[in-house]
């Protein structure tokens, strides 16, 4: 069994409670952190963790805590990013649901380390029950002293909101969660001035992932270098994992980083392979914003050494034959799944999610989604293959926030590696209406590349 | 689409504008505009829409313009700007979920219900519609029922014929 930092007690009775958790060594942190430690030696602890944002994009957190600005007399603020809407992620709501006072102690002892007196946990619209459930816990946690005035006698004062968003996934960028928490549409601010600088009501604001906030408990309680020695390399620490699509056991686990990715999806301590005894298709790894991948590439890196669960080994091979950790969705397809069907739903996703502030993204994407409808319903012609690369080519890099980005790369991967399926689908219209590609050869090992002498 | 001409009067009891304060008083002086989004959706919870009406006593309420209210209520998926049944349904339609069925679910309650995605049920109980990820992916397919956002996981054809009679059955 690997190690469990988040998840250790999540199968106790009660431990949504106050009472248990405590039992269970709950709130150690805010002791040890209000009564032992200076803001600063806290944020130096974060740092030795090498610990990195949990949301997706993996900077780490000491860093961006180091970062924000302390102006006299200004507030600063701490924002729980809880707008989970990443497809295939769903590890956020699984904590928030099950040990919310993980997060509410990462939270007190995060805001006290960054001097915020506020803080606001943004939780995505549509989990009013865990939105239920936090506030409950808030109360339960105020009410035995952990937040309020003069917080174990310290002198710090700290209260803590949760605020519900109104659906778009928009708003897990930073910077449109920040526009909503103000009352206003979701749309991405322009950076230059990051939100350290200039964030919520223009005042300095850090925003974190609810994992990233909850992980801050053990390496407050266990120290920084402590947190450091799990994992591999650059990637320490656990990381929670969300398992979605056709496996024998979907759900969050809790990983080391380093686990192999084939151990991850096989194993039966993890998903147990993949369900109806069907063979392994392809695989998103991180959300479905990351690159897609064909089996062979999710479990081996091209030169044939296995692939791990780390943010280094997902991306190794960069875009062309790798992917990248993301928030941890790791979505698995059977070999009846369909990519074409599969990227066309993406496309629509991301469509509907644009906010509309760029031209490429609320165009292009608007135009991948009917480019691809065309295609899965038997109507494409060779040259929108074509088409939808120059698309996703131009989208990419040229959008205010990573949204762009996120829905370029699904189809860009899609085209890179199932070329043939979609071809395919134009090729043999009335078939593909009825049929499935299947898993074709990419259940094949790639064969290493001969080194070749340069000429 | 926003109908700002369409009124359908309405009143706000007290005990709405009582959660109406204490949802401000989250707020530092002058930043009450981030009461916004919770406010519109205990109109929603209130009225199972939300009218325009209503959005224009928000507005007041908070002392800002009628306009700023329209914009975040057409941003955002959430906020029904016409009458929904008493239980709206609403299945998720993205990546995962589909791998696992939801398009199948989503035509079996077009075929239960009789009626069409949007619409409502002649009884004005249910109305049903498809919507992007709701963060459930494991347990797919999955739906949630508003206002409570109750989720129901693991749907099959069965488990929805008979959340349907239940909710029937509860009047």
């Amino acid at each position: 069994m690997s190690r469990k930092l988040l998840l250790e007690h999540i199968n106790v009775p009660g431990i949504n409670t106050l009472e248990v958790y405590r039992q269970k060594g709950g709130y150690r942190a805010v002791e040890k952190a209000l009564k032992t430690l200076t803001p600063e030696e806290i944020v130096e602890e974060v740092k030795k963790s090498g610990l990195r944002g949990r949301g997706g994009a993996g900077f780490p957190t000491g860093m961006k805590w180091s970062f924000l600005a302390k102006p006299e007399g200004v507030a600063r603020y701490l924002v729980c990013n809880a707008d989970e809407s990443e497809p295939g992620t769903f590890k956020d709501r699984y904590l928030m649901t099950h040990i919310p006072h993980a997060l509410i102690e990462g939270m007190i002892v995060s805001s006290f380390a960054l001097g915020a007196k506020v803080s606001y946990i943004y939780v995505r619209g549509e989990m009013m029950p865990q939105i239920r459930i936090l506030e409950k816990a808030i109360a339960e946690a105020k009410a035995a002293g952990w937040l309020g005035k003069n917080i174990l006698g310290t002198g710090y004062d700290l209260e803590l909101y949760v605020q519900p968003g109104g659906g778009a996934y928009i708003c897990g960028e930073e910077t449109a969660l920040l526009e909503s928490l103000e009352g206003k549409r979701g749309n991405p601010r322009i950076k230059p001035p990051f939100p350290a600088i200039a964030g919520l009501y223009g005042c300095p604001t850090v925003v974190n992932n609810v994992e990233s906030i909850a992980a801050v408990v053990p390496i407050i309680n266990d120290g920084g270098d402590e947190y450091a020695k799990i994992g591999i390399g650059r990637s320490t620490g656990t990381k929670l994992i969300s398992a979605s699509g056709n496996l024998v056991k979907p759900g969050v686990y809790e990983i080391e980083l380093g686990l192999p990715v084939e151990e991850f999806i096989y194993s039966d301590e993890y998903c147990g392979g993949i369900a109806n005894g069907k063979r392994l298709k392809a695989t998103v790894a991180g959300g479905s914003s990351v690159p897609i991948l064909p089996a062979n590439l999710t479990l081996k890196y091209a030169n044939g050494e296995p692939r791990l669960m780390s943010y280094e080994s997902l991306s190794e091979g960069g875009f062309a034959t790798g992917t990248m950790m993301g928030s941890g969705g790791f979505i698995a397809f059977d070999e009846d799944q369909c990519i074409v069907r599969n990227t066309w739903n993406f496309s629509r996703f991301y469509h509907h999610e644009s906010c509309g502030q760029c031209s490429p993204c609320r165009e292009g994407t608007g135009w991948m989604e009917k480019v691809l409808h065309k295609i899965e319903h038997g109507h494409g012609s060779m040259e929108d293959v074509d088409l939808l690369w120059d698309i996703q080519r131009k989208i990419e890099g040229n959008t205010i926030c990573p949204l762009g980005d996120a829905a370029a790369w699904p189809v860009a991967s899609a085209i890179r590696h199932f070329r043939d399926e979609f071809e395919w689908h134009i090729k043999e219209p009335a078939k593909s209406q009825t049929q499935n590609y299947g898993i074709a050869n990419y259940a094949v090992p790639i064969e290493k590349e001969p080194v070749t002498e340069e000429k | 689409m926003l109908k700002v001409e369409e009124q359908t009067p309405v009143e706000f009891s007290s005990e709405l504008l009582a959660k109406f304060d204490e949802i401000k008083s989250r707020y530092p002086e002058g930043k009450h505009k981030s009461a916004l989004l919770p406010l519109l959706h205990l109109v929603q919870a209130e009225f199972l829409w939300v009218p325009t009406s209503a959005m224009d006593k928000v507005a007041a309420y908070l002392n800002i313009q009628p306009i700023e209210v329209y914009e975040v209520a057409t941003f955002y998926t959430m906020y029904f700007l016409k009458p929904q049944g008493k239980y709206a349904l609403e299945v998720c339609r993205t990546g995962p979920c589909c791998l696992v069925g939801a398009e199948k679910i989503l035509s079996h309650l077009e075929n239960k219900l009789g009626v069409k995605e949007g619409e409502i049920t002649a009884d004005g109980l249910f109305s049903f519609r498809g919507v992007e990820c709701l963060a459930a992916c494991g347990f797919g397919p999955v739906l949630q029922i508003s206002p409570e956002y109750t989720f129901y996981e693991n749907l099959t054809t069965d488990s929805v014929d008979k959340l349907i009679e239940d909710l029937k059955n509860k009047i």
